[in-house]
Parts: structure tokens; sequence; C-alpha cells
């Protein structure tokens, strides 16, 4: 089977953020999943990242974030590496419960469950990976592999560690 | 894009339009203190005009409730106009519809404030 994967170390900001959401989106249309499917991918690698930049490194600038994306022909595989003591999704209150409705914060994990058709959350060490996949729907589900290229590079620039197989 | 905020009057109901990203960082704060202020002057009746915003995270979310919550908690009252497709499926994945009044139309959404 075809597979191309691509990873990255960001820093722990907030601009990291921004650049992990529009790279997913980009390889997320690439590997031809439609304008609503790439929309939501992106958001979920958003919040996976927002957690391991705030809660995860703490926005600690000595901490990086690892993100990989791997593609096959049947599903995008995306994985979020943070150096910290990291965030315990079974710690995080149902955001739908009545007591919690209302709360300003916890929605995070939530969306990216909802919206990723995988969701998983390993303690490593150190750090914590989280763990998103969404595969390809519709008859033969066989859509052409978009790969990845220079462009993802030009999103994450300067010194940033990519490596690509 | 950086998320602006506008407000104007009509029939005693403060109309904010927001254009842009509300996520973690800038436009949820532009948010925040836009809703501040305008309860801090005394304005009770806002409605959020988020016609123009493109994109919606979940700090986003929790500001827009936060800014629900506080209107409400000052003897206001705050309803959402004009959703586009993301934060329309995001309030309802939230369950966050059923707490909001949302309007598609502002006459409307005017008109349901006196009711």
């Amino acid at each position: 089977m075809n597979v191309s994967k691509v990873s990255y170390t960001l820093e722990s900001t907030l601009e990291s953020v921004n650049r992990a959401e529009q790279t997913a989106a980009e390889i997320a249309a690439r590997s031809g999943f439609d304008k609503d499917e790439c929309g939501r991918i992106s958001l979920a690698v958003r919040e996976a990242t927002v957690n391991a930049v705030l809660h995860g490194n703490q926005c600690d600038p000595t901490k990086g974030v690892t993100i990989s994306f791997e593609n096959t022909l049947d599903a995008l595989t995306i994985l979020v590496h943070d150096e910290g003591s990291g965030l315990d999704p079974a710690l995080v209150p149902d955001p739908l419960a009545p007591i919690n409705l209302l709360k300003q914060s916890g929605r995070g994990v939530f969306i990216i469950r909802a919206f990723m058709d995988e969701f998983r959350f390993r303690t490593m060490s150190p750090g914590t990976e989280v763990t998103m996949i969404k595969f390809v729907r519709g008859p033969g589900s066989r859509r052409q592999q978009g790969g990845f290229t220079s462009d993802d590079e030009s999103k994450l620039t300067a010194g940033e560690r990519r490596h690509h197989r | 894009m950086t998320m602006k905020a506008s407000s104007r009057q009509a029939n005693g109901v403060t109309i904010v339009s927001l254009c842009g990203r509300i996520t973690l960082g800038e436009g949820s704060v532009i948010l925040r203190d836009t809703v501040k202020s305008l309860s801090a002057q005394g304005h009770k009746k806002i409605l959020l005009d988020l016609g123009d915003v493109t994109y919606i995270d979940s700090s986003g979310i929790g500001e827009l409730v936060s800014a629900f919550t506080s209107v409400r908690n000052s003897g206001g009252e705050l309803k959402l106009l004009k959703l586009t497709k993301q934060v329309h499926d995001l309030l309802q994945v939230t369950k966050l519809h059923t707490i909001f009044d949302i309007q598609e139309d502002e006459a409307a959404a005017i008109a349901a404030f006196a009711r």
C-alpha cells in the first residue's frame, strides 16, 4: 500500500496552532476530503494542538509539539505529541451535561471526538500523544492520494524540524 | 484574518457585527471586550451578527457562552443572528443551539427582543 507521511516539530506558541490548522486543512484537501470534512479535520488538529501547547507544554518555549500526518488510501491519520504532563481526556467533564453546558471551556476534546472517526490518547515518556483518524467514506473509498508537497513546508518554516518518509 | 467588530442601534437593540475568525487569542478577546464594554454602557439587548464569521474554535464557542451568561446575569438578553454552516455545526454538536436564541432575519431578531 502506498503510504506517505510527514511530521513537523513546532514551538509551543499560538502561532504554531494556526499553522498546524492551516497545514491540516491543506493536507486534508489534497487527500480527497470535501470542504466540510477538511474544516472538521483542521479544527480537530487545532484543538489537539491547543491542548498540547497550553495544557501539555504550558507554553514552555523549550518544549516542542510534533505533528505527524500519515496518508493512506483509506484514511488520514494525525498524531500530536507534546512534551508535557498532558491532559487526560478521561478527566475532562462531559460538556453536554446540564451542569457544564454553560461553562466557558472544556469542549476541545469533545469536538475532536465528534469530528474524527477515531481518537486515542497515550501517555508517553515524556509527554502525551493524541492520535486522530479520519477514514475515507463512500463506495470504493479509494481516493487519489495527494501526498505531501513542498507547500506544506512553506507553512512551517525556520526553526522547525521536518521529516519525510 | 483578524476579527473586526462594529456595532449599531436599531429599535433599542444593539447589533454587533462580527467579521473574521473567533479563535483562541485575538478574536476571542475582541468579542469579550466588545460585549463587556457594551454591558458596562448599559446595553441590555445585544444581537450578535455572525454572518461574516469565517471560522470559530472551542475558545470562540466558549466566548459566545461567556457573553451570553454575562449579559443575562446583568439583566439583559443576547441573541445570535445569521450563523455560518461551521458555526451552526459546532453549536449543534455542543448542544448550545438549545441555549441560544438563533435568528436568521434581522427584523425578526429585533422583534424577538420585544416579546
